[in-house]
């Protein structure tokens, strides 16, 4: 990465970009078909959940394959929030939150005291603990395969006291002060909390907090030497990231309130580092990119299937367009894992840096190509991140 | 006491599975210092090796009885495998045998998947950080996994043990218990000495071949074993190839145990690295014995006693070893000092 002077005013400006175009997703994502609420609301969970994980991974190297096991106690919180106390996502999303971030303090004090691949393997084994209990012994909590969800007789103590709501016999959706968080009402809810992650998540990238976290990533060792206990930097940097999964896990439940345990299980603790892969580990915008990609074409290919793509290369002569549609049949529909894995290998062996990393590779091929053209005309650096 | 010998017993047959897909693990890692997380995909694909056998074996044409009706006053249509056709009674003992007769058809596969895999991927992951070992060999699982769910369909597809070990063996009586204390089914058995005897070879082949004698070389410093003009990286080649072997070998007796489907990779593989752990990364025995040790635990956790005693054991108590193990012993229960440490 670019280690350029990065004044506040540009991260002033960059973070202004983003938030436009974050508030303006549904105009720029409509011509490429991803301009509806339900998609847009999952671009920006993930994204939470993408920058979260991205404080930890990208900062400082750890690699954790547990962090859907945060992601899934949000989401229950954030149900039982709804069930016991309001139906307002405010309070929801900040018990989400705040549960998110005890449990990763539990989790992380006791995996943080190893590193490298023990720490993975930690990560791995308590996420898969909380996977198998929540199916098993805590179905009284999480009601296990089935999931838990409102019901009409929930006491929801707060609304009903303080509020003096009374929902009748429909089943409530959550809605913030009479707006109804589902459409676009939910996404510019959860748009408004990734632009205030964004922001944090600059806040810490720019931050001395920051600085040491990214030394532990260079040399752990070296700090160690000089006297330095990196265990509290770390310790909050994943507590950080958990409180950012729990906020994304709560963010699901309000868009759609129900909780599974599937949410926990380590595949998505996989899909989360992918995400952050993807965009590029350690960059602002990387992973919020990463998630979105991954969302929006998860979405595109598994709508595909066999006949769709019979339609599309109808052009091609026939024998040739059954050899064709039987390949590309394989990465679409419920092939879609197929292109995930196969994506996901391709970027880590070509591109470890991610989408970012090609976005500077260019930027600079271009801007030394633009340096031979004129020779010493003033270049424009390139955008840091 | 017998209930303690019969989940003992149990098992064994889970822990030889541990075991073997644990061995191949650690060998690689203590030869080419790679974490391969498509080790669990190279067990499920002998598993699938299997069931592809079965069913290439099982091709059959039909013919309409001149005798039988169906239920609908049709000719009765009956099937008849090519092989019963061809070869009679060798055919149809050769589909009654299609699991261990697989073994014969995953050698060679597997050898093969393995030293491509290495060749083509991993080779170029040597010098790269664990983080990306482990990021893109788990890319390489869930390829693998689809391209499996792709061909044979995401449900499990039970296989059958040979008619001869289909039943019951009364272990009891041989130590003295009442008749029928013990049941165990004779396919378990088959596979714990089975595993043991993969086992076996694997330490005889690296004990007592010169090939082994290298390997072990190479294993305690990489380094000087090239330096005496040993081309390692070949040996280490056909080390992955054998580790992929050891891991299919588990997964082709182990579907008559349990049906293969395609996520059997992923699921057994986390055991599996646990059991890598808890063992001592980069040690063969502490492998081989965590993987029997955490397969028994495993069992005994599922007895009712336990269960009631502690809700819930029966599902983490192999994470909440590895937890403590992690915790107490970081290099595991047989490794050596200062491997993998930090």
């Amino acid at each position: 990465m670019t280690a350029s002077k990065t004044t506040s005013s540009s991260d002033l400006i960059l973070l202004a970009c983003f938030a436009a175009a974050v508030m303006a997703g549904p105009v720029i994502l409509a011509p490429f078909g991803a301009g509806y609420p339900d998609l847009l609301q999952k671009f920006a969970i993930f994204g939470i959940f993408a920058i979260g994980f991205n404080i930890l991974f990208g900062l400082t190297g750890y690699l954790s394959f547990g962090h859907a096991a945060f992601l899934g106690a949000g989401s229950y919180t954030a149900v039982w929030t709804f069930k016991l106390f309001s139906m307002n996502p405010i309070p929801a999303i900040i018990m989400a939150t705040a549960f998110g971030g005890v449990f990763a303090l539990v989790i992380g004090f006791i995996s943080l005291r190893r590193s490298g691949i023990y720490f993975s393997i930690l990560t791995l084994a308590f996420a898969q603990m909380s996977y198998n209990l929540a199916y098993s012994v805590l179905t009284p909590i999480t009601n296990g395969e089935t999931g838990l969800q409102l019901v009409q007789t929930d006491p929801r103590w707060l609304d009903t006291t303080v509020f003096g709501r009374d929902y009748g016999s429909t089943l409530p959706s959550s809605d913030l002060f009479g707006i109804t968080m589902t459409g676009y009402s939910g996404f510019y809810f959860c748009a408004v909390m990734l632009i205030i992650c964004f922001y944090i998540s600059m806040r810490i990238f720019r931050s001395p907090f920051g600085l040491m976290l990214r030394a532990v990533k260079t040399n752990q060792n070296r700090l160690n030497y000089t006297g330095v206990n990196t265990r509290p930097y770390t310790l909050a940097a994943f507590v950080i990231s958990g409180m950012y999964a729990g906020l994304a896990g709560g963010l699901m439940a309000v868009t759609d309130p129900l909780a599974g345990a599937e949410r926990m299980q380590w595949t998505a603790s996989g899909e989360v580092v992918l995400m952050t892969i993807l965009g590029g580990t350690g960059t602002l915008l990387g992973p919020v990119i990463g998630a979105g990609a991954i969302k929006y074409f998860e979405n595109i290919f598994s709508a595909y299937n066999d006949t769709t793509l019979m339609n599309i290369f109808s052009f091609l002569p026939e024998g040739l367009q059954t050899g064709v549609v039987n390949i590309l049949g394989l990465f679409v529909g419920d092939g879609w894992h197929l292109t995930l894995g196969a994506l996901f290998m391709l970027i880590v062996i070509f591109l470890p840096g991610g989408l970012m990393e090609g976005v500077n590779r260019l930027v600079n091929w271009a801007t030394a190509r633009f340096k031979n053209k004129d020779d010493g005309a003033p270049t424009p650096e390139p955008a840091a991140s | 006491m017998d209930a303690i010998l019969l989940q003992i017993l149990n098992g064994l047959d889970k822990g030889g599975a541990y075991a073997l897909i644990a061995l191949g693990l650690t060998i690689i890692f203590g030869t080419l210092g790679v974490v391969n997380f498509a080790h669990g995909a190279l067990f499920m694909l002998g598993a699938f090796c299997a069931v592809a056998l079965k069913s290439l074996l099982q091709v059959s044409f039909v013919t309409e009885s001149a005798t039988q009706k169906d239920f609908l006053g049709n000719p009765l249509k009956i099937e008849t495998p090519y092989i019963e056709h061809w070869f009679g009674d060798f055919g149809s003992f050769l589909i009654e045998y299609s699991v261990p007769a697989a073994i014969l058809m995953a050698i060679p596969v597997m050898l093969l998947i393995g030293v491509t895999m290495e060749r083509g991927l991993i080779r170029f992951f040597y010098k790269r950080p664990h983080a990306e070992q482990i990021l893109v060999t788990f890319g390489l699982a869930i390829v693998l996994g689809e391209v499996v769910k792709k061909f044979f369909g995401a449900n499990p597809i039970p296989q059958s043990a040979p008619e001869l070990a289909r039943g019951m063996v009364d272990f009891g009586v041989m130590l003295g218990f009442d008749p029928g204390a013990v049941p165990y089914p004779t396919w378990r058995l088959v596979y714990f000495l089975f595993s043991l005897a993969v086992i076996g070879s694997v330490f005889a082949f690296l004990q007592f071949t010169t090939f082994g004698m290298v390997v072990r070389a190479g294993m305690a410093d990489r380094e000087t074993v090239g330096l005496l003009g040993i081309d390692i990286d070949r040996r280490f080649t056909i080390v992955f190839g054998i580790a992929a072997v050891v891991a299919g070998l588990a997964g082709v007796m182990y579907t008559p145990i349990q049906p293969p489907d395609y996520h059997w990779g992923m699921d057994f593989l986390v055991l599996s690295f646990v059991v890598v752990v808890v063992g001592g990364m980069g040690s063969l025995g502490g492998a081989v014995s965590a993987g029997f040790l955490l397969g028994i635990l495993q069992s005994f956790a599922s007895m009712n006693e336990v269960k009631s005693l502690l809700p819930g054991i029966d599902q983490i108590i192999i994470y909440l070893i590895a937890v403590i193990i992690l915790l107490v012993r970081p290099r595991g229960l047989m490794g050596r000092k200062g491997v993998m440490e930090s």
